[in-house]
């Protein structure tokens, strides 16, 4: 058994939320500077080139991308032979709080959705605990805005709409989206499992680094073929037109019912910031 | 090419302003979003008197990031319109003329839009950081109890936006689609 002080999670919790909100990720840096590059549309070229130039300020400046500095996902990959020493719900609210207060991000979160007084520290966190074999804790900080978030649909599709179904659900969503999510989108989408797996899976999507296709050929080729159809809708950087409507399609998928076929798009905007660390 | 804006912007000028048209808006704008527009809704349906001049008022939807020590206000970029659709048309008649988001807007604001003589502007969604280079100075007017969401009174130099909709609700996300696609 390996210990873990609770106040360990605060501290890493903290430093990742400022370094995820002012710095992108290298393979979404990538996967924007490469669509600049086969961008052939002159309005779309211009649009990229700000969001460029946007990511390099926030990160010369350490001051956040986007002023949406999300509401913050907490995803703990516990090693079952660890034993948190303390209130592991509070360390990780308290390093949210921390993180937001003292790296001056937004505070984004209301108490209650219907009476909607903000919580002022942006806590709680939307936590997601799975445990992995092993001593380790792996702690992924992933700030979520909510433009893209809003424009997130879940499917409960039957087995008969097959494939075609699922890729017709993923282009309707995206082509409603238009110019709401701040394309170019990144699709998280999650197949199988049950109403609330598949909506998991979707989140857990876009935690997957761009550069890596899924594992099984049949998702990765799918994943290709969406992504394919979904830049020929010409929606376009922010809405205005051109090739980039989105720069990954991501698709985890899990086993289900005999009697389902569950789908869910989680749209992510082209700021789409998670950053990791192994305890 | 740009067109440079001094604001206000007033009905007559917002009927020349096109779909399409590269914008940078320097002077005078305020921003709101949800809470805010739920609050200035009903103060307007109270027939109270708003806590700024509506009149020919450039509204950003933005609520910024607390600004750091030396900054004038944190990063500043747009968030979603529709969320506003239901506000925008009472904030329209009671003198609004320039709206500053992103996204779609209903058919009821167009409308609005077009009775009235007022335009919609995009800015760069997720360029925050760019987009707060252009706001010299930053003061609260009210609602300061909704942190990010207060009211905000900003000098902006040439703040880059596009028209979107116009008031002969024109739609840049339409027509622009549809000319790229036209070239394929």
């Amino acid at each position: 058994m390996r210990e873990i002080q609770a106040n360990l999670l605060t501290e890493t919790i903290a430093r990742l939320a400022v370094e995820a909100n002012c710095v992108l990720p290298c393979d979404v840096k990538r996967r924007i500077e490469d669509a600049r590059k086969n961008e052939p549309w002159e309005t779309a070229q211009g649009i990229l080139d700000k969001i460029i130039e946007n990511y390099g300020i926030a990160e010369a400046n350490t001051v956040p991308i986007c002023q949406d500095t999300g509401v913050c996902c907490v995803f703990l990959k516990i090693g079952q032979d660890v034993h948190i020493e303390g209130d592991l719900r509070a360390a990780v609210d308290e390093g949210v709080r921390r993180g937001y207060t003292e790296g001056y991000l937004r505070k984004s979160v209301v108490k209650d959705p219907l009476r909607r007084r903000n919580t002022g520290d942006n806590t709680p966190a939307m936590l997601y605990t799975e445990i992995v074999p092993g001593d380790r804790l792996e702690i992924t900080v992933a700030p979520k805005g909510f433009g893209s978030e809003n424009m997130s649909r879940l499917a409960m599709l039957k087995p008969s709409d097959g494939v075609e179904g699922v890729k017709a659900f993923i282009l309707k969503t995206v082509e409603e989206a238009g110019p709401n999510p701040c394309p170019p989108v990144i699709v998280g989408v999650g197949i199988g499992g049950t109403f609330d797996k598949a909506a998991y899976l979707a989140k857990k999507a876009l935690m997957r680094s761009l550069d890596e296709r899924n594992a099984d050929p049949y998702y990765a080729d799918l994943e290709a073929e969406l992504l394919e159809k979904i830049n020929a809708l010409g929606v376009g950087p922010q809405g205005f037109g051109g090739r980039t409507t989105a720069l990954a399609v991501n698709i985890e998928w899990m086993p289900t019912h005999i009697a389902g076929l569950p789908v869910a798009v989680n749209i992510n905007c082209h700021v789409t910031r998670h950053k990791t660390a192994l305890l | 090419m740009e067109r440079k804006i001094q604001l206000p912007i007033t009905r007559e000028i917002a009927r020349t302003i096109k779909s399409g048209e590269s914008c940078l808006l320097s002077g005078v704008i305020y921003t709101a979003r949800d809470a805010a527009h739920k609050r200035l809704c009903e103060l307007l349906s109270a027939g109270k008197p708003l806590p700024f001049d509506v009149k020919d008022a450039t509204i950003y939807y933005v609520g910024p990031t607390p600004a750091k020590p030396g900054q004038v206000i944190g990063s500043a970029g747009p968030t979603t319109s529709y969320r506003m659709d239901a506000y925008s048309p009472a904030m329209i008649a009671a003198g609004e003329t320039g709206m500053i988001g992103k996204g779609k807007r209903s058919a009821e604001v167009v409308a609005a839009m077009k009775q009235y003589g007022a335009v919609y502007f995009a800015a760069i969604g997720g360029a925050g950081a760019l987009l707060s280079s252009c706001i010299k100075t930053a003061e609260i007017v009210c609602y300061e109890d909704l942190g990010a969401e207060a009211v905000r009174r900003l000098e902006v130099e040439n703040l880059p936006v596009v028209c979107v909709i116009d008031s002969e609700g024109n739609n840049l996300y339409e027509t622009g689609r549809t000319a790229y696609l036209n070239t394929l």
